[in-house]
């Protein structure tokens, strides 16, 4: 029988993936098979050793490339890499994000400018270079990392909820642009995930928000991981332009 | 310089004539040539001579001469 999630052969890069969701998400493609290329903003030291613990776990092919989502530049260096190096991309997923909270009268214009650089800015523009990769093997698939924040929306979270709103214009425009060259986009809006970046809360904020979780445990990177699988693998080939939401019944 | 192979891209994705004014082809400037068949030319270019335009190029790419600018740049043997 054949096994829809078996990515042997394929590439996958996932943005931000020296930690948290994104590297708990390289970890998961790798064990089905997938040649991943590991990414981490600055420190190329961490971005290899994590590529190298791929290598050595699942007896794989991996990569590391240091890049900034939020340099336009930097994303254009990376995909000429890509191209030099593997030839073909498969699967990306589009990661990389940050969170900065504040009440709507202290967001300051930097904050702004932060947040939708590298939250939404760069996912455009990796996912306007992959697409361009993936056209040459007619078919690729392509997984936004949303927000339950960008779905519903949240007091304190105007500027990230927009960032995240945002990707999922993205990701249904790009589905409707990319379905006849059989690429496929889709977006998941996690919930609340117990990560390095939720961890950064006020311990307050961290339990008021876990308590509004119907399922009773706050999410774990597991989670996301395997919903990313789903939308990279065979398991999936006929949907795109969708918003998964990985949320164990959240209320906000 | 003939650039043949450029040529064949263009007359095979945009099907028109070999026998076309290449000088003066500009993008918009025939029917054929409109956004869609300028992502597909640039899909067949990049298939054809094995290499990977930036978005800056494929903006620039106003023309078949401009084209061949850009590939030139990029190194390609375009006969």
């Amino acid at each position: 029988m054949t096994d829809l999630l078996d990515l042997t052969g394929k590439v996958a890069l996932v943005t931000g993936s020296t930690r948290g969701i994104g590297w708990c998400t390289a970890q998961l493609l790798a064990a089905h098979g997938a040649t991943v290329i590991v990414n981490g903003r600055t420190d190329a030291d961490a971005v290899q050793a994590r590529a190298g613990e791929l290598e050595s776990t699942y007896a794989r092919p991996a990569a590391g490339v240091v890049c900034d989502v939020a340099d336009p530049d930097e994303i254009r260096g990376t995909y000429q890499l890509i191209f030099r190096e593997h030839g073909r991309l498969d699967v990306l997923v589009n990661n990389a994000g940050i969170l900065d909270d504040a009440l709507l009268g202290m967001v300051s214009d930097d904050m702004i400018e932060r947040s939708f650089r590298v939250n939404t800015f760069g996912a455009i523009h990796h996912l306007q270079a992959a697409a361009r990769l993936m056209q040459r093997k007619k078919r690729g698939s392509i997984v936004n990392l949303s927000s339950i924040i960008g779905v519903v929306g949240n007091e304190g979270q105007t500027v990230y909820s927009a960032t995240k709103s945002a990707l999922i214009g993205l990701t249904k425009s790009a589905a409707k642009e990319l379905a006849p060259h059989q690429i496929r986009v889709n977006a998941i809006a996690p919930g609340f995930i117990d990560t390095d970046m939720t961890r950064a809360l006020p311990p307050e904020k961290f339990e008021e928000r876990a308590a509004g979780i119907k399922m009773g445990r706050t999410g774990t990177p597991e989670d996301i991981a395997r919903s990313v699988l789903f939308f990279a693998s065979d398991m999936s080939t006929y949907v795109t332009g969708q918003v998964l939401g990985v949320d164990g019944g959240m209320l906000v | 310089m003939a650039a043949d192979r450029l040529k064949k891209v263009f007359t095979d994705v945009l099907g028109i004539s070999p026998d076309t004014d290449w000088d003066a082809l500009r993008y918009r400037g025939v029917e054929q040539w409109d956004s869609v068949a300028h992502m597909q030319l640039v899909g067949e270019i990049e298939e054809t001579f094995d290499v990977m335009l930036e978005t800056s190029d494929v903006l620039a790419m106003s023309s078949f001469t401009e084209a061949v600018t850009i590939l030139q740049r990029h190194g390609a043997d375009l006969d």
